[in-house]
């Protein structure tokens, strides 16, 4: 018998749809919901809790009767805080698993190096986590908090309980810098002056100099952006220097991987800080968001900012699926341009049209004995600095990160 | 007048902290030519070890000046007769193990003590000069740098045990005519070295968020101060951290904290241009 590359190329596109059928009949019965982040590796600790609490809202919403009456599945993968396998597993989840959603990403990083496969494959992509502002593309929608929304409830408050003078410590990349650019805009909007600025590395550890530098400004607060494990000696040092009692001290990112149950009650009572989401706001939502996080997992004590950023993702992304009465990207995004709006565990969050960004209530809390006790809550602030660069509705074919001149 | 005086005192701290960072690592590979790429997971296990052995109730001094090192000395004793003790005289050899061993260690410590940031607070209360606010701590780092290189030097100068060790590190073979056995003089000299790591990572413990990884952020200045420093190994030692350290705080102070680091290592390779052997090929020859 002679076999005929035509006949051939045939028989092998038949053999090949009959294999994915399956696929494709799974697919029609259940939604798939792709997640990606760093569960191990340098990043874990933020990634571990986004993982747990992607998990819980699925499970919830699988609970209570899936969406449209199909059960949510998740693929999930590990990007072992490596950058390359970004990229690598965001093809696999769009094109082998052709998930329905993706949620995930953690460094601003490991969000652009999958940013653009998600938009050519037309898959609808939630980022869950407080970055620097600015990326404006209609296929993407953020759920953390953006520097103004902290920086702007943050800033007059800190100000007014200690002086206009500020010196500022900002990490060494572009969420440090930009951060450090809006407090400037801030303090000057407010009266006061940026007496100096001071950028770290990632890995400094050591801040001797810098606590005599301040000595030398002589501030009336200290406003400190400051990333990962290396930079908790700040606040550390700050407090064996017996500075705590002298200069107050403000941070937007002291607390998002829970670095305040690391600090002893003396070195962190009294950090100023400013979150979306913390454990002790007393609100019916969150007691029962923690009682489900505790029933799954037991121990509440690393739910963080992020987690609960992720698991509100998933709520508005579900509240989205619901309106459009179908998982289709463009029905959607359409769905939830209405501004979709749910309450979390954090207050009300809402999508905003606009920028694809999240309207959400911002707590003004200060650090004490390990915990972050609540001082003033502002509701449903804007997400400014994005708002000023981007806007989908006019421009919705528009896809870049801006850097925000200010 | 306050303020030269904080300024001094930030500077002798740097020095101090370059001498502790470096101690173990001018132990191991001055002396001894092996390149210990674990260095760094040598001192976060003594920053690990010291706050295990504070949060079971141990004083913490205690825990930081003995345990520490006791049992990073330890570590370093198995280590030396598992892998090094096959690999003496293979330089790159060593390198590709100790690297091996880092990327192991860091992952022991995060099974074991998990991906998150840890840490004691420092047990000397800060206290004022003048207008300003001075870290009590960093006089304690500068107290233990100058004693322990009083000891280093009183050991290898003063004692039979430092004669016989500098000996065998210089001939092997001639020690071994002696009547020493080399083989046990190397284990216990990588001991010495080990614990020195160890003793540096407990000590600096208190001023740091402590993670798995947190070695990383030592290895290169260890390595720096070692090899500028050149063969002599107090003197060079000694010389080195204290210029590095100057250097660094001279332009911390007056531009930035990231310009002081660049110009560590700018100073780093113009010293290295100049005397490539070290800073004791040229200066202090012949001194311990």
């Amino acid at each position: 018998m002679s076999l005929k590359r035509r006949e051939f190329l045939g028989g092998t596109a038949a053999l090949t749809t009959a294999a994915l059928l399956p696929g494709a009949a799974l697919a029609a019965d259940t939604i798939t919901l792709g997640s990606i982040l760093d569960t191990s590796g340098n990043f874990d600790a933020y990634g571990k809790p986004m993982d747990q609490a992607m998990r819980l809202a699925v499970a919830e919403i699988n609970a209570t009767g899936g969406l449209l009456g199909r059960e949510v599945a998740v693929k999930a993968y590990d990007t072992q805080s490596d950058m390359a396998l970004y990229s690598q597993y965001a093809n696999r989840l769009t094109r082998q698993d052709q998930v329905d959603v993706v949620h995930g990403g953690i460094l601003s990083a490991s969000r652009e190096a999958i940013r653009q496969t998600m938009r050519r494959s037309e898959t609808l992509y939630f980022y869950n986590v407080q970055y620097e502002g600015g990326v404006c593309d209609r296929n993407i929608f953020v759920t953390g908090v953006t520097p103004t929304q902290q920086v702007e409830v943050l800033v007059p408050y800190a100000m007014k309980k200690s002086g206009p003078k500020v010196h500022i410590l900002a990490a060494d990349y572009n969420y440090g810098q930009i951060t450090a650019r809006w407090i400037k805009k801030f303090v000057e909007d407010n009266g006061g002056e940026v007496v100096a600025t001071d950028f770290f590395p990632l890995d400094v550890s050591d801040f001797g100099s810098t606590i005599t530098k301040i000595q030398q400004t002589a501030p009336d607060l200290v406003v400190a952006p400051l990333v990962g494990g290396a930079h908790l000696s700040f606040f550390r040092q700050w407090a064996a220097a017996g500075m705590k009692d002298k200069i107050a001290l403000a941070s937007t990112t002291m607390g998002v991987g829970n670095e305040h149950k690391v600090l002893t009650a003396e070195e962190g009572n009294g950090i100023m800080v400013a979150y979306n989401y913390s454990q002790e706001l007393d609100t019916p939502e969150n007691k029962a968001f923690k009682a489900k996080w505790e029933e799954a997992y037991g121990d509440t004590s690393a739910i963080h900012e992020l987690a609960v950023s992720t698991y509100q993702g998933i709520l508005l992304w579900a509240e989205g699926v619901r309106t459009a009465g179908t998982t289709d990207r463009m029905p959607v995004i359409e769905a939830l341009e209405t501004g979709v709006s749910i309450v979390g565990p954090a207050g009300n969050i809402a999508i905003d049209p606009q920028t694809h960004h999240a309207t959400l209530d911002v707590h003004i809390m200060e650090v004490q004995d390990q915990g972050m006790t609540v001082v003033e809550t502002l509701n449903q602030v804007e997400p400014l600095d994005t708002q000023a660069v981007c806007n989908l509705q006019e421009n919705p074919d528009d896809n870049k990160q801006y850097e925000i001149q200010i | 007048m306050d303020i030269s005086f904080v300024i001094l005192v930030e500077m002798l701290y740097a020095v101090a902290s370059l001498v502790l960072i470096s101690a173990g690592l001018a132990v191991v590979f001055g002396m001894m030519k092996v390149i210990n790429l674990a260095h760094g997971e040598f001192m976060m296990m003594g920053g690990y070890a010291t706050i295990t052995a504070v949060g079971l109730g141990v004083n913490v001094f205690v825990a930081m000046l003995v345990i520490a090192p006791l049992i990073v000395g330890l570590i370093g004793l198995v280590v030396e007769r598992l892998v090094i003790r096959h690999l003496y005289g293979r330089l790159v050899d060593t390198m590709l193990a100790t690297w091996g061993l880092s990327l192991m260690f860091i992952g022991l410590a995060t099974m074991i003590f998990g991906n998150t940031t840890t840490g004691i607070s420092t047990p000397i209360a800060g206290f004022a000069v003048g207008d300003y606010q001075i870290n009590g701590y960093n006089f304690f780092i500068i107290v233990v740098a100058i004693l322990l290189v009083i000891a280093l030097y009183a050991l290898f100068r003063g004692t039979r045990a430092g004669l016989i060790a500098r000996g065998t590190m210089q001939r092997s073979d001639m020690a071994a005519a002696l009547g020493y056995s080399p083989d046990r003089i190397y284990m216990a000299t990588f001991f010495c070295g080990s614990a020195l790591s160890g003793l540096a990572g407990a000590i600096l413990a208190p001023l740091v968020g402590l993670v798995p990884t947190s070695g990383g952020a030592y290895i290169a200045k260890a390595f720096i101060t070692v090899i500028a420093g050149g063969p002599s190994l107090i003197a060079g030692l000694v010389s080195s951290a204290t210029t590095f350290g100057f250097v660094s705080q001279v332009f911390t102070f007056a531009i930035s904290p990231v310009i002081g680091e660049v110009a560590l290592l700018i100073a780093a390779v113009i010293l290295l241009r100049a005397m490539p052997q070290g800073i004791t090929s040229r200066f202090f020859r012949g001194k311990l």
